[in-house]
C-alpha cells in the first residue's frame, strides 16, 4: 500500500501487521544518542527540533555521501536500543517508527495505547534504500555525525508492518498470518 | 628475514577495507542465490532478492552494502622471520583502516570510551589479534563487523557433562533469542574449548574458517556437525529478516581447541547476511 507522510492516526486503522507499505514524504532519522537528547528535551519541557505529531522516525545512521550521491548507505539499526525512550516519544504524537528487530512488551503496549505502528525496513540493504531518498538535511545535533537527526524526503520507501494498532506482532506470527 | 614494506601494508589494508564494505564476494552472491532457490514462500524469496539487489547496487555505485561499516577486526598471522622496512606494524594497520574509512566514505562508528561515547571520527582503533607463525609469511584477515549481529553473540562456560547436546541447545537458544535483530540470514562462528577469552576469539576465527584453514593448529573438520546444526536452526522458521522461512541461517562454522578438564567453554559469534571479510597476503 502506498502512503503519504505525515500520517494521520485515522489512516493507521487501515494498516495491519504483515502489510508492505511504500512511504513517500518526510521522515526523520534518530538513533541512540539522538533519542537520549530528545528524551532530555521532553523531560525539561523544551521545544523539540521537529514536530512529533503524525511524524515518522527512522532508526538509522547513514554512511557519508560520496561525490555524485545524495546519501551513502541508509538502512535501519536494531530497534530495541530505543525501547527505553519510545513510549515517551509516542506520547508526543509520533505515528510511525521504523527500524529492525523485536520491541519490548512495553513498546508494543504503548503503540496500542497511543495509536502508532512499528515497521521494519530491510536490515543490511542500505544501498538499496538509499535509492528511495530524494534529499537529506541535518536538522539537529549535527555534532553527533551519523547519529544526528536528518530530515529525509523519500519516495516509495519500502517497509513491512510489524506491530499494528491491535498489538499484533509479525515476528511472533511470522508465516502464520 | 623477509622484508615487508610499511606503505604496502597501509595501501592494501585501505583498499580492502573499502572493497569488503562495498563489493559483495562471489561467495555472498552464491549464498543469496541458494536462498532464493530454496525459499518457497513469496515474501522470503522477495526479501532475499532485495538483499542481493542491494549488494549489486552497492558495488555498482561503490557505496557500502550496509551503512554500519562496523568495527574493523584484523587477524594478523605474523611469521617469525618477517621484518618491516620502517615503522610499526600496528601503526600501518591503523593508518590503512583510517584512510579506508575516510576515502571510502564509510561510516565512522567507534566511540572513544564506552561511557563517555565520543566518536573518534576515524573508526580507530581496530580490534587486532596477532598470531605468531613459524615461517616468513605475513597474512592479515580483515573483517568489518557490524554491531547488530555482534550484540546478539553469546558465550557460556558450560559443565563438561553438558556435552554436545548442551552445546546444540545453547547455540539454538542464542539464535532463537537473536531472532530478527542481527539481520538474518546470519552466519555463525562457533568456538568450543580453550578458555574464557580464547573461546571468543575462536568463534571469531570460525567465521572466516575457510580463509584461514592453513593457519589452524588443530584438526578442524566438523562439516557433518556444522550441517546438522544448520538444518536444526533453519527449522526454527526465522527466515530472511526474521519474518519466517527456511533461510534464517546461511552458514555454521565450528572451531575447537583443547581445554581444561573442568571446562567446556562455548562461544557463538553471529554475523549478519552481509559477510565482509578478506584475506590479504604480503
Ligand atoms: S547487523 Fe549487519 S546488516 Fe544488519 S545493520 Fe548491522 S552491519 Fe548492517
Amino acid at each position: 500500500m502506498k502512503i503519504q507522510a505525515p500520517i494521520s492516526k485515522s489512516m493507521l486503522n487501515e494498516i495491519k501487521s504483515g502489510d508492505f507499505l511504500y512511504i513517500s514524504g518526510t521522515i526523520y532519522t534518530a538513533r541512540d544518542a539522538a533519542h537520549k537528547k530528545l528524551a532530555e528535551l521532553i523531560n525539561l519541557n523544551k521545544e523539540l527540533p521537529f514536530d512529533l505529531k503524525g511524524a515518522i522516525i527512522y532508526y538509522s545512521g547513514p554512511s557519508p555521501a560520496s561525490p555524485g550521491n545524495i546519501v551513502g548507505s541508509i538502512g535501519p539499526t536494531t530497534s530495541y536500543r530505543m525501547d527505553k525512550y519510545t513510549p515517551d516519544l509516542l506520547k508526543q504524537g509520533l505515528s510511525v517508527v521504523i527500524g529492525k528487530g523485536k520491541r519490548s512488551k512495553e513498546v508494543i503496549d504503548s503503540l496500542v495505547e497511543y495509536k502508532a505502528i512499528y515497521c521494519a525496513a530491510y536490515g543490511g540493504a542500505g544501498a538499496y534504500l538509499a535509492s528511495k531518498i530524494k534529499s537529506i538535511i541535518p536538522v539537529a545535533f549535527e555534532e553527533l555525525g551519523p547519529e544526528a537527526i536528518y530530515k529525509l524526503e523519500v519516495e516509495d520507501f519500502p517497509v513491512i508492518v510489524v506491530n499494528d494498532l491491535w498489538g499484533n506482532d509479525l515476528y511472533e506470527s511470522r508465516g502464520k498470518i | 628475514m623477509r622484508t615487508v614494506f610499511y606503505d604496502e601494508i597501509v595501501k592494501k589494508i585501505k583498499n580492502e577495507v573499502i572493497n569488503i564494505n562495498c563489493k559483495p564476494s562471489q561467495h555472498l552472491l552464491d549464498l543469496y542465490e541458494k536462498g532464493i532457490h530454496n525459499e518457497t514462500d513469496g515474501r522470503s524469496k522477495n526479501i532475499l532478492c532485495i538483499l542481493k539487489e542491494n549488494s549489486l547496487i552497492a558495488s555498482e555505485k561503490m557505496i557500502p552494502i550496509c551503512q554500519d561499516t562496523g568495527t574493523l577486526v584484523a587477524l594478523v598471522y605474523l611469521g617469525k622471520d618477517i621484518k618491516l622496512d620502517k615503522g610499526f606494524l600496528l601503526d600501518a594497520i591503523c593508518q590503512g583502516v583510517s584512510e579506508g574509512y575516510k576515502d571510502g566514505y564509510l561510516r565512522k562508528s567507534i566511540v572513544n570510551n564506552p561511557i563517555e561515547r565520543i566518536n573518534t571520527n576515524n573508526n580507530l582503533p581496530p580490534v587486532v589479534h596477532t598470531f605468531i607463525t613459524n615461517d616468513d609469511q605475513l597474512t592479515i584477515i580483515i573483517m568489518a563487523k557490524g554491531a547488530g549481529s555482534e550484540n546478539m553473540s553469546s558465550l557460556k562456560m558450560m559443565a563438561p557433562s553438558s556435552g554436545i547436546d548442551g552445546i546444540r541447545e545453547f547455540v539454538i537458544d542464542t539464535v532463537r533469542k537473536a531472532g530478527p535483530n542481527p539481520c538474518p540470514p546470519i552466519s555463525l562462528g562457533i568456538g568450543i574449548g580453550s578458555n574464557f577469552e580464547g573461546v571468543a576469539l575462536l568463534a571469531k576465527q570460525a567465521l572466516v574458517k575457510d580463509l584461514i584453514s592453513d593457519k589452524l593448529s588443530y584438526h578442524n573438520d566438523y562439516e557433518i556437525l556444522e550441517n546438522e546444526i544448520l538444518d536444526e536452526l533453519n527449522n526454527l522458521n526465522i527466515g530472511p529478516q526474521g519474518f519466517g522461512g527456511k533461510t534464517g541461517v546461511f552458514e555454521v562454522k565450528i572451531l575447537m581447541e583443547p581445554c581444561h578438564i573442568a571446562s567446556l567453554p562455548v562461544a557463538v559469534n553471529i554475523n549478519c547476511h552481509v559477510l565482509r571479510h578478506a584475506r590479504i597476503e604480503f
